[in-house]
């Protein structure tokens, strides 16, 4: 049967072309719940503290580490040419760039994508979101709104202070292990560093914000089934949103730097 | 007097099916102001989605829905959000929502819907706690921390909190004691008859169907077969009918079990 393969590309193709313009119409009406009143002004408090605050440590970690690495990594590769000025520069344009954005979205992805879909997901097949119905407040207001709007505005926080982080982490290496002149080091950075760097990966953070918060959101209120379903809702929220921060990590790149 | 409708809900040849299971096949039912109208029926019959279609929760497939003579299938969210403010649900699982306290599950109607002032809401909670014979000292706490009796009666405080227009409880007797379920009882009639309410109760409870309604409609595959005064229940003339009342495992009524 000559047709099967093409009918299988072409299942897949609808599906996929199906379950997206399925996502975008909810990306829609949750951007139209965001402007338009009532405003939930407690639970987007309350999104703010577990987006923002509870993912200090977590993106704070990552980022030492990150910018320890990087540090360490470039020595060893720019030693030989004596370019060991170099670092400061690398380890600032990386961070600040993309490394900052990028691993803190991917670390928020885990922690905050996760619990939304699972938070949602379980909401959905108890009856609660059917309950919100009947009490006359919208779901989509009253739950992804908030979450939406503190998604886009903490994230850029957590990655400007990740930034900061992960250049102390450089500074830590250079200083204590590798013996560079402190006052050096940091004059390197800084004039290494251009306002665009930073302005740039701040732009990303707030766009992965909005990627994590929607999938999570969107994968726990679309989630059917027990808890199988709600589990599956999670795991999807979670490698969805992974892989759409990667994708336009690269789309944002090309946009802001390629010309 | 008006020439409005004395029929609260008007339901003519309603359909609903879930892909090739047909559960509805053209249901009408009529609940008159001020009535309390009880539905019995085999579990797995339809009753809890009858429901959810009159509060749109379920999208129905067919057939007409008038709530004070206005037609509710079809309408936009904004008008369901209005429509919604007349209603109040019990939900058979009582679907709290978990992340708040129980005074909050039960004053939600007043907070969002009202926008009462969060002292003057929790003292109304505590008030309605009262009434479904709950004391103060559990309305601070997580609703997980209840049993699932004292669940469903903080469910039920918040259905009437708000005071609406029409109830709807979906099976408010189940997992209660035999005390704690003739007190509800007494507060449904309590609410009809003081507040004027309108009320459509699930039960497969006879004696509280018996002590609550003012008449009793049986549904049986999709469809209203009886419906009529309690006083007259034992005189149905029906054999299905008599055989649910009586409990009674032989009769024109298969369950699907195989022995
Ligand atoms: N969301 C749904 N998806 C698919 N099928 C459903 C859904 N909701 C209900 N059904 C089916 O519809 C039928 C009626 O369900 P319903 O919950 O209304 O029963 P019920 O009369 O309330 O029973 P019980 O007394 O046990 O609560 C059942 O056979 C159920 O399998
Ligand atoms: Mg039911």
């Amino acid at each position: 049967m000559p047709m099967r393969p093409l009918q299988l590309v072409g299942s897949f193709v609808l599906t996929f072309l199906e379950s997206t313009g399925r996502l975008v119409l909810f990306a829609v009406a949750a951007i139209g719940h965001c402007v338009r009143p009532p405003f939930y002004w407690r639970s987007f408090g309350r999104q703010l503290i577990e987006i923002g605050y509870y993912s200090l440590p977590v993106v704070g970690l990552t980022a030492i580490f990150t910018g320890m690495v990087l540090a360490l990594q470039s020595y060893t590769g720019f030693a030989r040419f004596s370019a060991e000025s170099a670092i400061a520069t690398v380890v600032v344009v990386s961070i600040t760039r993309e490394l900052g954005p990028v691993l803190a979205g991917l670390m928020v992805a885990g922690r905050i994508g996760a619990s939304m879909a699972a938070e949602i997901g379980t909401m959905r097949v108890t009856e609660q979101l059917d309950a919100l119905t009947t009490l006359s407040t919208n779901p989509m207001k009253y739950l992804v709104a908030p979450r939406l709007v503190a998604g886009v505005l903490t994230l850029p926080l957590l990655v400007l202070i990740a930034d900061i982080i992960g250049v102390f982490g450089g500074y830590l290496v250079a200083v204590y292990k590798l013996g560079f002149n402190p006052a050096t080091y940091l004059q390197n950075t800084f004039e290494a560093v251009k306002v665009e760097d930073v302005t740039s990966g701040l732009v990303k953070a707030s766009v992965f914000g909005f990627i994590i918060t929607l999938m999570g959101c969107y994968n726990g209120y679309t989630s059917r089934g027990g808890a199988q379903g709600v589990g599956a809702a999670t795991t999807n929220a979670v490698v969805s949103a992974s892989i759409l921060i990667l994708c336009f990590d690269y789309i944002l790149t090309e946009l802001f730097f390629a010309r | 007097m008006t020439d409005k409708p004395p029929t609260k809900i008007r339901v003519r040849g309603l359909r609903k099916a879930f892909g090739a299971k047909r559960v509805l096949e053209g249901l009408d039912l009529d609940v008159g102001a001020g009535e309390s109208l009880v539905v019995i029926g085999g579990s797995g019959t339809g009753k809890s989605v009858l429901i959810k279609c009159i509060l749109g929760l379920l999208k129905a497939d067919g057939g007409s829905i008038q709530v004070d003579g206005e037609e509710v299938i079809g309408i936009d969210t904004d008008q369901r959000e209005e429509i919604n403010r007349k209603f109040g649900m019990l939900f058979q699982g009582s679907a709290l929502f978990d992340s708040l306290p129980v005074w909050e599950n039960v004053a939600f109607g007043l907070l969002a819907g009202k926008g009462l002032h969060r002292k003057l809401a929790r003292e109304k909670a505590i008030e309605k706690l009262a009434q479904v014979g709950l004391d103060s000292d559990v309305a601070t706490l997580s609703p997980s921390e209840l049993s699932g009796g004292m669940q469903k009666r903080v469910a039920l405080a918040r259905a009437i909190a708000t005071e609406p227009d029409i109830i709807l409880f979906d099976e408010p007797t189940t997992g209660l004691d035999p005390i704690m379920a003739d007190v509800i009882n007494n507060l449904i009639i309590k609410i009809t008859r003081d507040m004027g309410a309108t009320a459509l109760t699930i039960t497969h409870d006879m004696a509280s169907a018996r002590k609550i309604a003012h008449r009793i409609a049986m549904l049986y595959e999709g469809k209203i077969i009886w419906v009529g005064p309690v006083s007259e229940i034992t005189r149905s003339g029906d054999e299905r009918v008599d055989q649910f009342i009586h409990g009674r495992a032989e009769g024109p009524i298969r369950m699907a079990v195989r022995a």
